[in-house]
């Protein structure tokens, strides 16, 4: 092959051996002896590539494409006999600065290539970055030939998933972790054993695409501790890891780390989901920082006022033109590769409503991003999964445009579960739905149960022991005054707002951190549990710590021990869930006995067998599902029976007769203490009086007929 | 970066001394593919390796894959510390036989 005559250059620039390129792929690639750069611009009048020595503060030599280089409006070339390990890249591009246009090309700024799969800049976490380079956020270059052997997407089922939503570097860097290297990807590989431990089969990993930590960086006015931009929700590039969450980022080997804990996690039977944020960049409103998009095509990748400034609906100070058909193609290129070379299981896309907005910011009725993504055949079998609102008002729980797809996370069910559990009067009706995976929101529009992600905490907000802990936020932390972050938590505080010493409190707080949780391992839907929530993690009441590098996001595994109880709990209830397939159905409940079980496949009840109150005082509610209808009755399942009891004291219950030859038998009761709280799968002891059962104030029942 | 090579009965024992990085890689390749030509058992001595780019790193993988097709084997001997901790991480160690000794290594290929 070495005859073939593209393996010669043609050109030459100051010693760089150069000829023309291939537009796609876009992004440097490398080809046999060289490599590939590829860049899209519609509006630029030129281009020059620019070349560094990895670190060096001046570039090593600036190649501007010959105008016959360029096709259409892509500038391809090749350069020859680069050190592909010591090479960095970026690109500068001349054209109009006429801001009431929509363009602002200057041509003194270096660009990032939107298509870098490694970028330099910020390798180590957290250190200080030399603010007079000229280059902040360096392209690198790639192997694409990772060993993955025989690993491939898991394609669990969506209604078998148990989602662990957790931030990489939070997970392992408080000290108490006991990896070698906290905060790192390389940490959650040695801390598999604990997520195989309390049965998750998913981990949801906020923000990994490279991000820089200091982006609005600044003091704590009152601490000077600094505060950063610590979650990441704000893109660099979308094709490249965060460097600074690799321990070996320094050597430049993130891309080989974060496809190693892929793979760990695969073999050991746990999808990744990536949190992806297409709605905005780091680049921010006009007083922001020139990085790629802005100064490459502004026009093209950013949502525009008539007058050239940036429309805002992610609150994050741009919005990405995410249906011009450019940007549409590299939301599609990128989720392709990260699929494809990471053999990612699905996405959850942050403020996706942004998504279906067209390039003036108008909601379209067939947004054709989502359509694209939901028909790809690399994104086949890949979960989709969007937060269906955004900042500018748009909410689309429930009326997402899904094309079969694509999921949500259930914002309702998250209230209207909170409110129910704070003791709200007239919530029932609304918990029921969320109970069966909230038909009345999706299956009008023929969508099942699976589309729901149920969840009641996620990183935005408070925890799920905060949610018990505190009535308001204590945002103060934050240096904005308290006044950042949503004021509808629904939480109450259990009679005293915040840590306390007192064992009464402590203990109904624990008790609601279990009913919470077994509320939404017993809903219909896919489940979704925040990090640390299985252990009563806590955040000190603050419901917004996008900025805090320190325990108000990092996990305190000391609390495995002080809670050692609850993890039991967690991890017993959520093997609970995966021992009954009863729970886990991607089809609406039908209210109607399809299997001829002599059973309904779920029935309601109250304080009285089949007559469960609705009223707007009622406080208890129970429901029964048949294990006969299990599947749609392919699978034999036990009988199950749930008792909600909100009401400040306790209820008796009067039971639902067991299925003929079988006894109730206790397998969940929040009221109880631990180990009497939760049994393990087959030690579920028989219930003393098969009629009736008492159920504590604030706490779940749950019989397993057997 | 040196690479000297011995036989030791059926064995190949490979010592590298240095860095191995992207502009040594092409000379590493070029000596030890003769290796795995010649010998199905085969050490790689790293004791004197001071760093493994992710070049490096993926010369090794291609002396496995290589050997491998052949029904070979190699161990890879006297892994310092951080190379280890950094094979670990970035996946490439779990192909590997590793022994401490070159001692250790003819053993675990007798």
């Amino acid at each position: 092959m070495d005859t073939r005559i593209d393996f010669y250059p043609t050109h030459n620039h100051e010693g760089f051996k150069l000829r023309h390129g291939k537009p796609f792929p876009f992004g440097a690639t490398l080809v046999p002896r060289g490599v590939n750069f590829s860049i899209f611009s519609k509006h630029a009048t030129s281009c020059t590539l620019v070349l560094f020595k990895k670190h060096a503060n001046e570039p090593m030599v600036e190649i501007p494409f010959p105008n016959s280089f360029r096709i259409g409006n892509v500038w391809c070339m090749v350069v020859f006999d680069l050190d592909c390990e010591d090479i960095e890249y970026g690109y500068r591009m001349d054209g109009p600065f006429e801001p009431n246009v929509g363009h602002r090309f200057d041509k003194s700024k270096i660009l990032l290539d939107p298509y870098a799969k490694a970028i330099g800049g910020r390798d180590v976490w957290g250190t200080k970055p030399d603010w007079d380079n000229i280059f902040q956020h360096r392209g690198r270059l790639v192997f694409e030939d990772f060993d993955w052997e025989d690993d491939c997407p898991l394609e669990i089922p969506m209604e078998d998933l148990v989602i662990y939503e957790m931030h990489v570097r939070s997970f392992t860097a408080h000290p108490s972790s006991g990896v070698k290297h906290p905060g790192t990807f390389a940490a959650i590989t040695e801390k598999i054993p604990y997520l195989k431990e309390l049965g998750v089969n998913c981990v949801e990993l906020m923000p990994v695409y490279e991000f820089d930590e200091f982006e609005n960086s600044k003091p704590n006015p009152v601490t000077g501790e600094m505060l950063y931009n610590y979650w990441g929700y704000s893109t660099v590039g979308f094709f490249a890891p965060k460097t600074g969450f690799a321990a070996t980022g320094r050597f430049g080997m993130q891309v080989d780390e974060l496809k190693s804990l892929i793979k760990e996690l695969h073999e050991n039977g746990i999808e990744v989901i990536l949190d992806v944020v297409f709605n905005h960049t780091a680049e921010g409103n006009e007083l922001g920082p020139t990085i790629s998009f802005r100064g490459i095509d502004n026009q093209t990748y950013y949502m525009l006022t008539p007058e050239g400034y940036y429309m805002n609906f992610s609150g994050c100070g741009n919005t990405l033109n995410c249906n011009n058909p450019i940007m549409r193609n590299m939301v599609l290129d990128c989720l392709r590769y990260w699929a494809s070379e990471y053999h990612i299981d699905g996405f959850r896309f942050d403020l996706a409503a942004i998504l279906g907005r067209d390039p003036w910011g108008v909601p379209l009725p067939s947004p054709p991003l989502l359509e694209t993504l939901a028909f790809d055949p690399v994104l086949g079998k890949c979960k989709l999964i969007a937060e269906a609102w955004d900042a500018g008002g748009l909410y689309q729980v429930g009326s997402f445009p899904a094309y079969g797809r694509w999921a949500e996370w259930n914002g309702k069910y998250r209230d209207d579960l909170r409110k129910m559990l704070k003791g709200d009067m007239g919530m029932l009706g609304a918990v029921a739905q969320r109970l069966q995976g909230s038909p009345d929101m999706y299956e009008y529009s023929g969508r099942g149960p699976s589309a729901s992600i149920n969840f009641i905490t996620c990183h935005d907000g408070f925890t799920l022991y905060d949610s018990f802990s505190y009535d308001d936020k204590h945002n103060e932390a934050n240096g904005e005054d308290n006044r950042d972050g949503g004021n509808d938590n629904h939480s109450w505080n259990c009679g005293w707002e915040g840590t306390t010493d007192n064992p009464d409190i402590i203990a109904l707080r624990k008790q609601l951190v279990k009913t919470a949780l077994a509320v939404l391992m017993l809903s219909r839907g896919v489940p979704m549990i925040l990090m640390g929530d299985e252990i009563g993690r806590t955040k000190n009441g603050n419901n917004n710590t996008y900025c805090q590098d320190n325990e108000l996001n990092w996990l305190d595994w000391s609390l495995l021990e002080t809670n050692d109880d609850l993890f039991r709990f967690s991890k017993n209830i959520i093997a609970f869930r995966n021992a009954h397939p009863v729970l886990r159905y991607h089809e609406h409940f039908h209210n109607a006995d399809l299997v001829g079980s002599g059973c309904v496949d779920i029935s309601w009840h109250g304080t009285q067998a089949w007559k469960a109150d609705w009223s707007g005082t009622s406080r208890a509610i129970a429901f029964m599902l048949c294990g006969k209808h299990a599947k749609g009755g392919t699978v034999n399942d036990d009988r199950i029976y749930v008792a909600i009891n909100t009401y400040w004291d306790a209820l008796d219950f009067e039971l639902p007769t067991p299925p003929k030859g079988a006894k109730w038998h206790v397998a969940v009761n929040t009221s109880m203490p631990s180990p009497e709280d939760i049994y393990e799968f087959g030690m579920e002891p028989e219930l003393g009086n098969q009629s009736n059962v008492l159920v504590g104030s604030r706490s779940i029942v749950v019989l397993v007929g057997k | 970066m040196q690479i000297t090579i011995k036989p030791e009965g059926d064995i190949g024992i490979a010592t590298i001394t240095g860095e191995i990085d992207s502009r040594t890689a092409p000379q590493a390749q070029g000596e030890l593919m003769p290796v795995i030509e010649k010998f199905n058992k085969i050490i790689m001595d790293m004791t004197e390796v001071t760093f493994l780019s992710s070049a490096g790193l993926r010369i090794l993988l291609l002396i496995y894959r290589q050997a491998t097709a052949k029904d070979g084997r190699v161990v890879l001997v006297g892994l310092s510390e951080e190379i280890k901790d950094t094979m670990t991480m970035t996946g490439f160690l779990k192909f590997f036989v590793v022994a401490e000794s070159l001692e250790n290594g003819l053993k675990a290929l007798a």
